[in-house]
């Protein structure tokens, strides 16, 4: 009995209720669909960007770089290589130029104030002249056709045409890429061979109170130093570091997105373009005072052997070492001529 | 003369890869490269959204900025080219674009990787417009022929337009207004440095 009246009772009375519920609130759900913005959920390209700096998705392709939808970044590295790398590359190429020429006006050619003793004592072996000249001929190949990809656009191309510029520029990156081992493995032997006598000393305080005796126009300045002074173990420890990071940044480049994504690729150029534009500078100024900035230093390189008093002048600790070592025949060490009067 | 751009309605996109199929077809495009993708962000998460992408043509176009051989162009109608003739296959341009569009036939970098392939608004190269030659280094030149690119005509939702910029921003704009909502022209504020306002 109970049972059948509920029944009876209740479904007339939950239909009606439901019935005039709904009927009421049907509009109000409505509405709230309409409110409820489709897009309101959904990601917006805005804050993507702001929250990662770029917007990387799912793909259906194998190209798993293809995934990165859109990487603003690219604007940055487009200003880099149009306005910021030609300008810091000129400035210190040009600026180098600029501070040699100066300098050579100024102070002249930094000369042996004894004179050729005619007795020639050795500097480099064949070993050490032939890792030098390797990675010489290497870095001059890799400069020029890495200043190519900067200031060729701009420089050359206006003169040469588009065709040429371009097959030109293209056997620019072959050697460019192949050269560059050869580059590396001379970077390392480099640093095998000579970091034991480019590590600090206790000369090298002294020769950079004195700057080397470069700024003095009488030749007659000339701190005491190893087998290689201040000025030269920073020549050494540019080219091994700043060799090191090309050829890391460089291999980066060498086999793309291998290790890292775009943003590493770009952080890869970047480092490579300053620093290749920065050791370009440091390997003029390596020239200029190898060659004409000093007489009697082209020698020590060329042929391998140096005369005596220009060595007493430029590595008077050196000399006392290989003289009593007895590897210069005759003479007592003269400190006379090797360390003027202080 | 029209300033050519694409539109993706990311609230239309519905992942078919129709576009990605018919780009494909239309320019004989090498194995292994797609001038046009199909990427879905927050997959299967509420708000999931689509977007084709290829190359924008952007204005001031960072890959022709950074090209050490200065092999690009841009048409009277907008539209980024280059010269397969002229490229050396450096990879600059890749580093710059915003939107991954240049792409190479093969990965390393050495010997080559090959002649850059992107996008080319279905618009051929620097070759004599429709003639074999142009076909076989840059695919289809239908801009010649009248017709826009192929991915956008035939995009089943119309989610993807490809067109003058101010006619397709309009087309945006007023379903946009009609729908009441809109995620934007997605990679418009990088490309041309301006957006679609609704």
């Amino acid at each position: 009995m109970r049972i059948w009246s509920v029944d009876r009772l209740i479904s007339p009375v939950v239909a009606a209720f439901i019935l005039v519920f709904g009927l009421l609130a049907a509009p109000a759900w409505a509405q709230t669909t309409t409110a409820n913005d489709p897009a309101q959920q959904a990601v917006s390209e805005q804050q993507l960007l702001d929250e990662f700096g770029k917007i990387k998705g799912r793909i259906t392709i194998p190209d798993q770089k293809a995934a990165t939808l859109q990487q603003p970044q690219g604007r940055d590295y487009q200003s880099f290589q149009r306005s910021t790398l030609p300008w810091v590359g000129a400035i210190a190429i040009i600026g180098m130029l600029l501070a040699i020429a100066l300098f050579f006006f100024i102070r002249g050619r930094v000369r042996t104030q004894a004179g050729e003793s005619g007795q020639k004592i050795l500097r480099f072996n064949a070993f050490e002249r032939l890792m030098h000249w390797t990675t010489a001929t290497a870095f001059i190949v890799l400069a020029i056709t890495g200043l190519n990809l900067i200031f060729g656009r701009r420089l050359l191309l206006p003169l040469i045409g588009p065709e040429a510029f371009s097959t030109w520029s293209s056997w620019g990156k072959y050697a460019h890429h192949f050269v560059s081992w050869v580059f590396m493995l001379g970077i390392l032997v480099m640093l095998v061979v000579w970091v034991w006598h480019n590590l600090p000393d206790r000369y090298d305080a002294n020769w950079i109170k004195s700057a080397g005796g470069l700024l003095d126009k009488s030749n007659r300045t000339h701190p005491p130093a190893g087998r290689f002074n201040t000025g030269q173990k920073l020549v050494f420890w540019s080219v091994v570091l700043g060799g090191g990071l090309l050829s890391v940044s460089g291999i980066y480049m060498l086999f793309p997105f291998a290790f890292t994504d775009v943003s590493g690729m770009q952080t890869a150029q970047y480092v490579h373009a300053i620093i290749g534009v920065l050791m370009v500078a440091v390997i003029i100024a390596h020239i200029y005072i190898g060659t004409l900035g000093m007489e009697g230093a082209y020698e020590a390189m060329g042929s391998g052997s140096v005369d005596l008093n220009w060595a007493r002048e430029h590595h008077s600790a050196w000399v006392d070492k290989q003289q009593a070592k007895g590897k210069i025949d005759g003479r007592p060490p003269s400190h006379a001529a090797a360390e003027p009067a202080e | 003369m029209a300033r050519m751009k694409f539109l993706c309605d990311a609230e239309r996109c519905i992942e078919c890869n129709a576009c990605v199929t018919a780009c494909k077809n239309e320019n004989d495009v090498p194995w292994g490269i797609n001038r046009r993708r199909v990427v879905t962000i927050n997959d299967g998460k509420p708000g999931e959204r689509s977007v084709s992408m290829a190359c924008m043509h952007c204005t001031d176009a960072p890959c022709a900025a950074v090209c050490p051989v200065d092999c690009f162009y841009t048409t009277e109608d907008a539209v980024v080219l280059h010269s397969k003739d002229l490229c050396i296959g450096c990879g600059y341009c890749f580093y710059a674009c915003p939107f991954g569009a240049p792409q190479y036939p093969r990965t390393g970098n050495f010997g080559s990787r090959g002649k850059m392939d992107k996008c080319t608004f279905c618009s051929g190269g620097p070759d004599t417009d429709s003639t074999e030659v142009e076909y076989d280094k840059y695919g289809a030149n239908r801009l010649a022929e009248g017709k826009l690119p192929l991915c956008a005509e035939m995009c089943s939702t119309k989610s993807l337009l490809a067109g003058d910029g101010e006619i397709i921003a309009a087309i945006y704009k007023e379903r946009v207004t009609q729908r009441g909502y809109g995620s934007g022209a997605w990679g418009w504020q990088t490309a041309y440095r301006e957006t679609v306002g609704v």
